[in-house]
């Protein structure tokens, strides 16, 4: 199967190779400086009062006792943070998270906060706060809150999306819908149908950082911010609109980034500490605790999904059906709009409905983690493929490939797909040594395939050449996992000069324009573009200059191997000119030579993978290891093929966490019971093998170099491809994401007892 | 109270002023301004903290700043010698064994203590004597080859 595009075959000369990373050194010996190790003179300590409470009404907060405590600089509440947000509802709901108003939501939603001179005072002052709450009933539960007579979270929340508007109030705050076809139609054809209800808990990412800032405000409203984040400019956005400063006078300096994984997508702590600082009028660092991370930052949802699809005997699926509810915390979102759109994107088909449910739980609000959404669905319509190639008797790779979207396929959420990975990424599965691997007792093998969208967005890169002729590029994307080697890689590469002339730092919000985060895969993607452009325009500025330096028209100039060369018969006898020679002359042929560019990257590649896995399992404990786990995966173009590994194996396994082990226990009181990772135990290095990988490089039409994201994908297969391993090796569908150990050995005495009930009846 | 407490860090005679309930973690970050050390969990069950204590592989988010009067700490700032990297250092680097590199210096502390008691570790007692800490990045695959590829080059050295 091929995809050739006008980008396959290029040969390039740094893009490809593996060199060492820029930010190594400092990360192996402690020098790289994270979000809690940025330290400002006469700095305060800020801690915030969280509820204890899933569901209640502040009658009134009295702060006096706080206030008077030796040491306390600044306490605030909500009345310190006003709502400046001027009808714009999702700005609201970013200040009533950060810093609950008339009610709060959640057990960990923030209700004050305080600076002091140090941890032990600050803690105290909080204390000493008094806050009167008027307990409400209250939900976690996905389907809980959708069933009759829950509590409902928000009086004035009307389901969005449908028509005639609802009469009455419901935890369900929008409905979405998508598809073609004739569904009814479809099953019609079918000679198998089968359906199924899947449920998946609510996970964290995980970041090993908790999330830390050192804010300072002075007296003139300008302001400064040091944050670990995914996206400083966004922060700069969100922190000025609800502080009321003007944006330009706020500078937000990305420091290193201690994980992320979509959870420093999204402002928590940072509007409360420049609130602190601007009461307190000295700089405030706050450092959320790990129970603050779990209880109050922004999980996944947690969800349960109807899926229903029909096929042919002969292996053609003709229709799919899929009902998605998942938890968007108190606030609404776009999640189950997100898995609805992910869920069928797989596959070529004619009859396709998907209707997404955003429900509203107190719980915390839910916020991005890696492919938002789309793990959950995948498990959910994987789980039902797979079954349905078992009653058919064909393999599940060979039903897959059967029915793969490709080129000119209309996705199940409505775009015509260019050149795409599913069908190769199948293929190269099937022919995988690992699948025709011997397995031994007790295990089981499944595989699954995954796709995420992979954004472009707004991006602005500079490229400044000095007087030696090394390059300093400033990109406006945080590096979560090597992206400053691989755009280094890529500016290399259009100059022509050794990779290790560049070097790549991320700017802060005052040296660059404006940036999207590093979100939806899109760091590398869209930043490498729109380095390219700007080694480009410092290319025709190059060439300019060693036009004026030999007298000669600049049409008679071309850019090779990091030379100015003079071309044509007059011409072409003069001595290339390198990139340090012409930057060295620079005073005197018009200043310095610098490359910028600014651009929307769109096009951005869609993104597929298929994964293999084999677990074992103790039929006696529950107890499930996986022993062998391969992820093949598109990449378009793979810039630095040793960090795309990374990504692969790193999505591999946090996916693996989620499907076995990891997920937010609530009480009956509606408080969490595992804030820490001692009891939200993500994957230790003896839980794993090693992660092979295949990468395989289908150019994206839509970049110069064919790059595709690759970050986030790897998440999307493991939780079906995990949950198939599994029903293979004992034959019980698993239907409940984590397989947690009780999860796992209730399934199989419940397939031992329903076997010999069976058997007796026989 | 805040006592004096004179201890040996990374082979520097260090006194530093803490209070008697600090952990280890805040004096060497706060007091001392060894920020190589991170917190992620505070509790014991991150190993981002991890320090060499007289030979032991300690979290120092469990020990007391009092406690280390008169001892010897081991941090990843005392690692390279110079600008000379320790081997573990050159190879965390050459197999991509961090992303984002919070884990680091935990990772690092670790495996050098794992070496010291045996050179020649297989791939499950890698894992096992790694299972304090955790990395959310990478899936361990490059960090297990790190360490392994640590392992041969001191034993051929
Ligand atoms: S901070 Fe010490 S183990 Fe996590
Ligand atoms: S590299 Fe990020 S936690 Fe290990």
């Amino acid at each position: 199967m091929t995809a050739d595009t006008k980008f396959t075959g290029q040969t390039f000369k740094s893009v490809g190779t593996r060199p060492l990373r820029p930010d190594g050194i400092d990360k192996v010996t402690g020098r790289a400086r994270y979000g809690a190790d940025i330290d400002l003179p006469g700095q305060l300590v800020g801690s915030i009062l969280r509820s204890p409470h899933p569901h209640a009404a502040i009658r009134s907060i009295d702060t006096s006792k706080a206030e008077a405590l030796q040491g306390v600089k600044a306490v605030i509440t909500s009345a310190d943070l006003p709502d400046l947000t001027n009808g714009n509802s999702e700005l609201f709901d970013i200040l009533d998270n950060c810093m609950a108003r008339t009610h709060v939501y959640y057990d960990g939603h923030a209700v004050a906060a305080v600076a002091a001179v140090d941890a032990v005072t600050a803690r105290k002052a909080l204390k000493l706060i008094k806050v009167d709450y008027e307990i409400l009933p209250h939900v976690t539960d996905v389907d809980e809150a959708v069933a009759k007579g829950a509590p409902v979270l928000h009086r004035k929340c009307f389901t969005q999306g449908v028509e005639p508007k609802p009469r009455k109030p419901s935890n369900i705050a929008r409905r979405s819908e998508f598809g073609h076809g004739d569904v009814e139609a479809g099953f019609a054809k079918a000679d198998v149908i089968i359906e199924r209800t899947f449920r998946t808990e609510q996970t964290h990412q995980g970041y090993i950082e908790p999330h830390a800032c050192v804010a300072s405000i002075s007296p003139d409203g300008s302001g400064e911010l040091w944050v670990c984040t995914q996206g400083h400019f966004v922060f700069r956005q969100h922190c000025a609109e609800l502080l009321g400063m003007d944006v330009s006078k706020l500078r937000v300096t990305p420091t290193e980034i201690g994980g992320g994984f979509g959870g420093k997508t999204h402002v928590w702590a940072e509007p409360v500490a420049l609130a602190l600082s601007r009461k307190a009028n000295r700089p405030v660092k706050l450092v959320m605790s790990r129970d603050e991370v779990f209880r109050a930052s922004g999980p996944t949802s947690a969800t349960s999904i109807d899926v229903r699809i029909g096929i042919t005997k002969k292996g053609r699926i003709t229709a799919g059906d899929a009902t998605l509810r998942y938890t968007s915390g108190p606030y609404v979102g776009m999640w189950a709009e997100l898995g609805a759109m992910t869920a069928f994107a797989c596959y070529d088909m004619k009859n396709v409905r998907t209707v997404g449910l955003e429900v509203l739980v107190n719980r915390p609000k839910t916020t991005a983690y890696r492919a938002p959404s789309a793990p959950m669905a995948a498990f959910a319509v994987e789980s039902v493929v797979d079954e349905l190639a078992g009653r058919i008797g064909m393999d599940p790779v060979d039903l897959r490939i059967r029915n793969a979207a490709k080129k000119g396929t209309q996705s199940s959420y409505g775009p015509v797909y260019g050149p795409i990975g599913i069908g190769p990424t199948l293929q190269a599965a099937k022919e995988h040594p690992h699948m025709s691997a011997p397995l031994g007792k007790n295990q089981g093998r499944g595989m699954a395939c995954g796709f995420w969208f992979n954004f472009g967005g707004q991006t602005c890169t500079d490229l400044n050449i000095a007087p030696d002729g090394t390059v300093a590029l400033t990109v406006g994307t945080i590096d979560v996992g090597g992206a400053r080697a691989s755009l280094a890689l890529v500016a290399a590469e259009e100059l022509g000069i050794p990779y290790d002339q560049v070097r790549a730092v991320v700017g802060d919000t005052s040296t660059l324009g404006y940036n999207d985060m590093t979100d939806g895969s899109r760091g590398t993607f869209s930043s490498s573009m729109a380095t390219i452009m700007s080694a480009r325009n410092a290319i025709t500025i190059l060439k300019e200059r060693a036009a004026k330096m030999w007298d000669i028209p600049v049409a008679k100039v071309a850019w090779e191997e990091g030379c100015a060369k003079a071309i044509g018969k007059k011409y072409g006898n003069l001595a290339p000119l390198s990139l340090a020679e012409i930057a060295a002359a620079a005073p005197n042929t018009g200043g310095p030579i610098a490359g910028h560019n600014e651009l929307v990257a769109d096009g951005a590649g869609v993104s597929f993978a298929t994964h293999i896995c084999d677990v074992e399992v103790d039929p006696e404990t529950g107890r499930t290891q996986v022993v062998r786990y391969t992820v093949i995966q598109d990449a378009g173009k793979a810039v630095h093929p040793t960090y795309v590994e990374g990504q692969y194996q790193g999505g591999a396994a946090q996916g693996i966490g989620w499907a076995l082990n990891e997920e937010y226990v609530y009480g009956e009181d509606g408080r969490l019971q595992n804030a820490g990772f001692l009891d939200y135990r993500i994957p230790v290095c003896s839980d794993l093998p090693m992660i092979d990988t295949q990468i395989l490089e289908i150019p994206n039409p839509n970049h110069p170099y064919g790059i595709r994201g690759v970050g986030e994908t790897s998440i999307v297969p493991p939780l079906a491809a995990i949950g198939n391993a599994v029903s293979n090796a004992f034959g019980v569908r698993m239907t409940h994401v984590p397989m947690s150990a009780p999860r796992i050995l209730k399934a199989l005495d419940e397939a031992e007892e329903a076997s010999s009930t069976s058997t007796e009846t026989a | 109270m805040t006592q004096l407490v004179n201890t040996n860090i990374n082979g520097d005679t260090i006194g530093f002023a803490c209070e008697a309930d600090e952990t280890l973690l805040d004096a060497l970050r706060n007091r001392v301004g060894l920020k190589g050390v991170k917190e992620g969990c505070g509790t014991g069950d991150c190993g981002a903290c991890s320090v060499i204590l007289d030979g032991t592989l300690v979290c120092s988010c469990l020990v007391l700043g009092m406690e280390v009067e008169g001892r010897k700490v081991e941090t990843v700032e005392g690692l390279s010698k110079g600008a000379e990297l320790h081997t573990l250092q050159t190879k965390f680097i050459e197999h991509a064994a961090l992303q984002c590199g919070i884990c680091t210096p935990g990772f690092l502390m670790a495996a050098k203590a794992l070496l010291k008691n045996n050179p020649d570790p297989t791939e499950e007692e890698i894992r096992y004597a790694l299972a304090g800490n955790l990395c959310r990045c990478t899936g361990y695959d490059k960090i297990v080859r790190a360490v392994q590829a640590t392992a041969t080059e001191l034993r051929e050295a």
